[in-house]
């Protein structure tokens, strides 16, 4: 008779953290930036067609890295969540930190109870409304999203993938307050490339949310405008 | 609230009424023998192609029976980017098929990655004219027109639908509600084929302004309140709204001329 086998609760879950660890780290990685016009998405992806940045709502962005199938099955998802709440609602009720802690329920709820824990990180971004009469300008959020259900905000920064350290400390050794488009996108993909390469606008998916846009802020930028931005800067 | 997910199967796809109706965020129609009061579809939509793509234009009266029940309601909207929809019959479920079918366009965008064609977006409307059926067969009849820029073609195009959601594509102009008589008649009599957008505004609001003269449920300019028709234009550039200081002008213009040639005499007589 074979002894029935005990694994430990604590191996079990590093068993499952490695396992979507390595299936994140198989694919590119992902920046996400505030700049001084909104929120700056670029992600190396030589893909025109299976994208990982996208809309979700008037002025909330989704990106995702690793599993495409996965993260793309979570964009729908929050589609249909931000649609849903606008339609049952206002659509100034629809806010980028319900969709994250729906998405961070849901990770996490795959993580600890489902055979196989998602191979993704997704980021939900949201950019503030400009400063309007009385009314303050808000700062912009970026919700970052393992795949355990690790929910972390940030406003300056984030960055998603495999080599995410490596990549955020390039980052923050040249990311400031405040810069323009070109900048931005200059310092993002400098840091995607990291020292020995350069990416080429063709290799990089761009798009940002601009705060100026009268209702749907989300706006991809083709390989022209990245060159283009890439060139001035 | 929890996200909406679903089995592979079982998958709404990027249809949005069908999802709202699987989470119960949409009202089932109520059935029964319909109201038994009046329900009045009092207005005058039109629509025209030009040069660039089409002008819309709607009247802003809404009626209850011989009530005035509000001076400023809005008849033209924005369907997406590049289209536009406008709308006769019961007020209250005309804007909400309105809503639905917006929603209906963007969250197909937004799942999909790319937008409908002009002719998909028409389907989709004549689907939920034709869903309406029930509830206009109480009397709460909803008739629109559906008008965009197909960007593929590089043209205008407009399309015309009855309260069965029949869906007819028309070559010049189309026209719904109340004073649709008269106000097709005049866009009739003062079309030009590649006429430019200054000619064409122009034309929309002749015809709205005698579609006012002769039919009590059609708003005319109101100078004094300064509330004007909805006119919009879709080309190439999208859908945009012409501002009501442009519309007070061309109509200061139209009401001379017809001062000067029709005139009047002393004691209100004609002449």
């Amino acid at each position: 008779m074979t002894a029935p086998f005990y694994v430990s609760p604590e191996q079990l879950m590093k068993d499952r953290a490695d396992y979507a660890r390595k299936g994140i780290a198989r694919g590119r990685s992902l920046v996400a930036t505030v700049y001084e016009g909104g929120v700056l998405l670029c992600a190396e992806n030589p893909s025109r067609t299976l994208r990982k940045i996208s809309e979700i709502y008037d002025r909330i962005a989704f990106a995702g890295v690793g599993k495409y199938n996965e993260f793309d099955q979570l964009r729908i998802a929050g589609v249909r969540a931000a649609d849903l709440k606008g339609f049952s609602f206002s659509r100034e009720d629809v806010d980028a930190r319900t969709l994250a802690n729906q998405y961070a329920q849901m990770l996490g709820q795959v993580f600890t109870h489902e055979m196989k824990p998602m191979e993704v990180e997704i980021l939900v971004a949201e950019v503030a409304r400009g400063a309007s009469g009385d009314a303050p300008a808000a700062v912009d959020q970026l919700f970052h999203i393992r795949y355990d259900g690790t929910l972390v905000d940030q406003t300056d920064f984030a960055v998603l993938g495999g080599e995410a350290e490596a990549i955020s400390e390039r980052l923050g050794s040249s990311w400031t307050a405040g810069m323009d488009l070109g900048g931005a996108l200059t310092v993002a993909a400098g840091a995607l490339a990291g020292e020995e390469r350069t990416l080429a606008p063709a290799e990089l998916e761009v798009a940002v949310l601009d705060r100026s846009a009268p209702r749907r802020c989300f706006r991809r930028v083709e390989d022209d405008e990245v060159g283009a931005l890439l060139g001035s800067a | 609230m929890v996200l909406p997910t679903f089995q592979p199967g079982d998958d709404p796809g990027p249809d949005f009424a069908s999802l709202a109706r699987r989470v119960g965020a949409v009202a089932p129609h109520p059935g029964g023998t319909g109201p038994s009061f009046e329900v009045t579809h009092g207005t005058t939509c039109v629509a025209v192609r030009f040069a660039d793509g089409v002008v819309m234009a709607g009247d802003r009266r809404a009626t209850s029976g011989n009530l005035i029940s509000h001076r400023h309601i809005e008849k033209v909207f924005p369907a997406d980017r590049h289209s536009g929809v406008a709308i006769a019959g019961a007020a209250g479920p005309a804007v909400e098929m309105v809503r639905l079918f917006q929603l209906q366009l963007e969250h197909y965008e937004k799942v999909e990655g790319s937008p409908l064609s002009l002719e998909g977006k028409a389907n989709q409307l004549s689907q939920m004219v034709r869903n309406h059926l029930p509830a206009a067969m109480q009397g709460f009849v909803v008739v629109p027109i559906f008008a965009g820029f197909d960007t593929a073609r590089g043209t205008g195009r407009l399309y015309q639908y009855d309260a069965t959601g029949g869906r007819y594509e028309e070559l010049d102009f189309a026209s719904t509600g109340s004073g649709s008589l008269q106000a097709s008649t005049v866009v009739k009599l003062g079309y030009r084929p590649g006429a430019g957008r200054d000619e064409t505004v122009d034309l929309v609001l002749r015809a709205l302004f005698e579609a006012a003269d002769e039919d009590s449920a059609t708003g005319g300019p109101d100078l004094i309140r300064n509330i004007f028709p909805v006119v919009a234009t879709i080309t190439a550039e999208g859908f945009a709204r012409v501002d009501d200081a442009e519309l007070r002008a061309r109509f200061e213009t139209i009401v001379d001329g017809l001062q000067w040639e029709r005139g009047g005499v002393e004691g209100g007589g004609v002449a």
